[in-house]
């Protein structure tokens, strides 16, 4: 017997305890954005809305964590997501509203039809912040801490079962 | 019906692998007259075996032709207003449609083993049958009490949910099922490596009976990976025809060993050499073909080939590994030691080639399995990383380009020792071939080395395939080496495309209004318009471009961006114009904004890729020499056997004549 012919044979057992292994383990597939603790980037933006202001960097700072929503009145699953904002906004989340490519007329059709769950909505005409936040699509939201940093993303509407984890998120970051 | 009796036949086959390797395994005892009598099973019950499972899949075939929704892998894998080709195709489109086409390929290779192959010794070769039955059974085991594909639903389904529509094409009629096919004739290698390694009967003669078998899976493997590689390239739409995906490489390890084994075994058969290395290269060949379906279908690494993914199944397939690989290895370390060293050779030798060689796609294969392997490594200790060309591409280089020089030189060198400085003249031109090329692709340009490199390799080893004909007279060479000269030569081919892809491909990206013309390499691209099209399950937008070049007329392209319902998913649909100089190559995207005007804008992306088309050319071309090689062989060894009987039977002829010529001796009389 030659200790050489056993090394093929001890590869093998490594690769075949390191696959046991990772079969065992639960699998992550979520990515984390790459956004999240960088600070929130320099914005200014003209109301989207007449009744309210427009929306800046400097409206996050200081104070409770808030959202960030990223929608549009011409974005269905935004539709979808409205009474989850305003079950966030009964819960005392201040949610700030950035409309992507919008008119002031939609923005008013759409609040009255679906509600209103902003104190803030900025108009983002031309999808600056959008692609500097790094929200691929509509809607999306942030969870933005005191100090003005991302802490949080949420890619996507906002389903029922999110609430409680956006909840969470905020209250942890306070 | 259909299913029931697809499942019986399945379970009846488990049942005669059982038998096949008990019998076999029973073979082998020699002393027990008894016992090994139950030997005369082993032959019979591969062949029926193979019957039974291939009956089996052809009901599965029957159950999606007619998409019979009571049976859940149909109901879920298929839909009724699918095209009737996809319809088939979806049978093996789907993990458990897939593992029953790999064991009825598996019972069939098993089959044909045992009902044709009279040359092996008769105890190896119930060594063989005993493996193969062992390795079989515990696929069955898989099938059946995992993965069963003939369950039924307990109310039928109204419609069935589709088929992901990236594999509702034509590419897929062809490539898994090739790929299974030499997959699983590498098992053959397998089980006759272990049998030869059993009964230690690792000869010339062993050789030959095992090198039609690896020529087979090779051929075939080849002919997956081409046409992988092409589907890949128009179906993906990302204008690559590799990826480095653990699939992809899943497909490419098997080749790689299957290659090397495809030489080591050619050296045992003419100068009984490389025995251990030969056995190792068997067993590691099938077990890289396993190792890959476990990656595949376990989903402990990514890729973008999205098999059902179950841990359950997973954990069954690594337990296989580890009766097979683990199980196989294991008797090789201990068994390796008894196998007496083969001839030995200088290093200057054709022999000595072929080891380089052997040990250059050994270590290209190590190469690949690293990468491929490696995330599974770091996402242990929870980092998370993806292996890509930037570490595939010049770590396989490294070890390819002495491979290529050394291919070029070996089939030039006599067997057992050589001089260089007999094939002085060869070696000059094929050195100024090199040199040449890389001067004059410096002086054309600044391209990065690899593909410089790769173009004056091709350039070198097109020539240095023909060399070994130089001497011969072209109407007696043998047909293999015929099959050595195309498949080398198809190797240049493909070396030749790959580089002039990476090295010379343009590429441009625009937002284009209808009516508005781009150019790129010589080709006049115009938007003539875009068009909503719908097909028999999906709708898409339609490009229609015309290209031309230098003047001629144009060609209309049309490029689609696909969106299917039933499963609803997007894919993009490339559109290609080959010429015999490489393909344009476009593929349309989403709406981007309005023009000044206030037209609609569309994003389109043209590649010109100068002789991509090489690359499945050489592909083409390796198999076909694959093809010569096997008829070639097998033609040489039925004369060399009807020349044996011939000679027997003159011997007994003549024995008879004499018998005759000579007058019986008269008895003597009674006294």
């Amino acid at each position: 017997m030659r200790t050489i012919f056993f090394i093929p044979l001890a590869l093998f057992l490594f690769f075949a305890g390191l696959a046991g292994y990772m079969l065992t383990q639960e699998k992550n597939q979520t990515v984390a954005s790459a956004m999240i603790d960088k600070a929130l980037p320099e914005f200014d933006l003209e109301p989207a809305y007449d009744g309210l202001p427009g929306a800046s960097r400097a409206d996050f700072i200081g104070g409770e964590p808030k959202l960030l929503n990223i929608w549009a009145s011409w974005c269905l699953p935004c539709i979808a997501e409205a009474p989850q904002l305003e079950a966030l906004k009964e819960e005392g989340v201040e949610i700030i509203g950035i409309a992507i490519r919008d008119t002031p007329e939609d923005v008013t059709n759409f609040l009255d039809r679906h509600g209103n769950p902003y104190t803030r909505i900025g108009a983002d005409d031309i999808s600056a912040l959008q692609i500097e936040i790094g929200a691929a699509g509509v809607p999306e939201t942030f969870v933005i801490d005191g100090e003005g940093s991302i802490r949080y993303q949420h890619i996507g509407d906002i389903r029922e079962n999110d609430v409680p984890k956006l909840l969470q998120v905020l209250e942890d970051v306070r | 019906m259909i299913a029931e009796l697809g499942l019986a036949a399945l379970w009846l086959s488990a049942a005669l692998a059982v038998l096949q390797m008990v019998s076999g395994a029973l073979g082998l005892k020699i002393g027990d007259q008894r016992l090994a009598a139950f030997a005369a099973y082993a032959r019979p019950a591969a062949v029926v075996q193979a019957f039974l499972a291939v009956l089996s899949f052809g009901m599965l075939l029957w159950a999606f032709a007619i998409t019979d929704l009571s049976i859940k892998l149909v109901a879920t894998n298929s839909h009724s207003m699918k095209p009737f080709i996809y319809k088939l195709t979806g049978t093996w489109g789907n993990h458990e449609g897939s593992m029953l086409l790999w064991v009825a390929v598996l019972a069939l290779s098993g089959g044909l083993l045992a009902g044709l192959e009279r040359r092996l010794k008769e105890r190896t070769m119930n060594a063989t049958l005993a493996v193969q039955g062992f390795v079989a059974l515990g696929f069955y085991a898989f099938l059946l009490l995992s993965s069963n594909p003939f369950e039924r639903l307990p109310v039928p389904a109204f419609e069935g949910s589709g088929l992901n529509p990236l594999l509702q094409d034509i590419g897929l009629a062809i490539h898994p099922p090739t790929l299974y096919i030499g997959y699983v004739g590498l098992s053959v290698a397998f089980s006759l490596a272990m049998g030869a390694l059993i009964t230690k009967q690792v000869t010339p003669d062993f050789a030959k009976v095992m090198r039609p078998w690896v020529l087979f899976a090779w051929v075939f493997l080849t002919l997956g990976i081409t046409a992988g590689s092409y589907w890949a390239y128009y179906e993906l739409g990302w204008g690559g025809w590799w990826f480095w995906d653990p699939v992809e490489n899943a497909s490419l390890m098997p080749w790689l060993a299957a290659t090397a084994l495809l030489h080591s075994v050619s050296v045992l058969a003419a100068r009984d050499a490389l025995r251990t290395w030969t056995i190792m290269l068997g067993v590691l060949a099938f077990s890289m073909s396993m190792l890959g379906t476990f990656l595949v279908r376990s989903g402990v690494l990514t890729s973008v080939h999205a098999f059902a993914v179950d841990p359950e199944r997973g954990t069954f397939i690594l337990v296989l590994l580890g009766l097979y690989i683990g199980g196989s290895l294991a008797i090789f370390a201990v068994r390796a030691g008894s196998i007496a060293e083969g001839k030995r050779f200088s290093a200057t030798s054709r022999e000595g080639a072929l080891v380089f060689n052997n040990v250059m796609l050994s270590a290209i294969l190590a190469i690949v399995l690293l990468g491929t392997l490696y995330p599974l490594l770091t996402e242990a200790f929870d980092v998370r990383v993806s292996v890509g060309p930037p570490y595939f591409n010049p770590a396989g280089a490294i070890f390819a380009i002495p491979m290529f020089i050394v291919m070029a030189i070996g089939p030039l060198l006599r067997w057992k020792s050589d001089k260089p400085v007999r094939i002085k003249l060869e070696l000059i031109i094929l050195a100024l071939i090199v040199v040449g090329a890389i001067v004059l692709i410096a002086v054309l340009g600044d391209y990065p080395v690899l593909p410089v490199l790769g173009l004056a390799l091709a350039a070198a080893l097109g020539v240095a395939a023909f060399l070994p004909l130089r001497g011969r007279k072209i109407s007696r060479t043998p047909l293999a080496t015929w099959g050595m000269i195309t498949a080398h030569f198809g190797v240049a081919v493909s070396l030749f495309g790959m580089a002039t892809e990476s090295a010379f491909t343009q590429e441009r990206l625009a937002a284009v209004a209808p009516g508005s013309t781009e150019e790129l390499a010589g080709w006049t691209v115009t938007l003539d318009g875009v068009d909503p099209v719908a097909g028999p399950n999906w709708t898409a937008i339609e490009a229609r471009l015309s290209a031309s070049r230098g003047g001629e007329e144009a060609t209309l392209l049309n490029p689609q961006a696909r969106n299917f319902w039933a499963p609803s998913q997007a894919t993009s649909e490339s559109a290609l114009i080959t010429r015999w100089d490489g393909q344009l190559y476009a593929v349309i995207g989403d709406t981007a904004g309005l023009d000044a005007d206030g037209n609609q804008r569309w994003q389109l992306r043209i590649w010109w890729k100068p002789f991509v088309t090489f690359i499945w050319y050489g592909g083409l071309l390796i198999s076909l020499g694959g093809i010569l090689a096997i008829i070639g062989r097998v033609r040489v060894d039925l004369r060399r056997r009807k020349a044996v009987q011939l000679g027997n039977e003159r011997r007994a002829d003549k024995a008879l004549l004499d018998q005759a010529a000579t007058p019986p001796r008269a008895e003597p009389e009674p006294v």
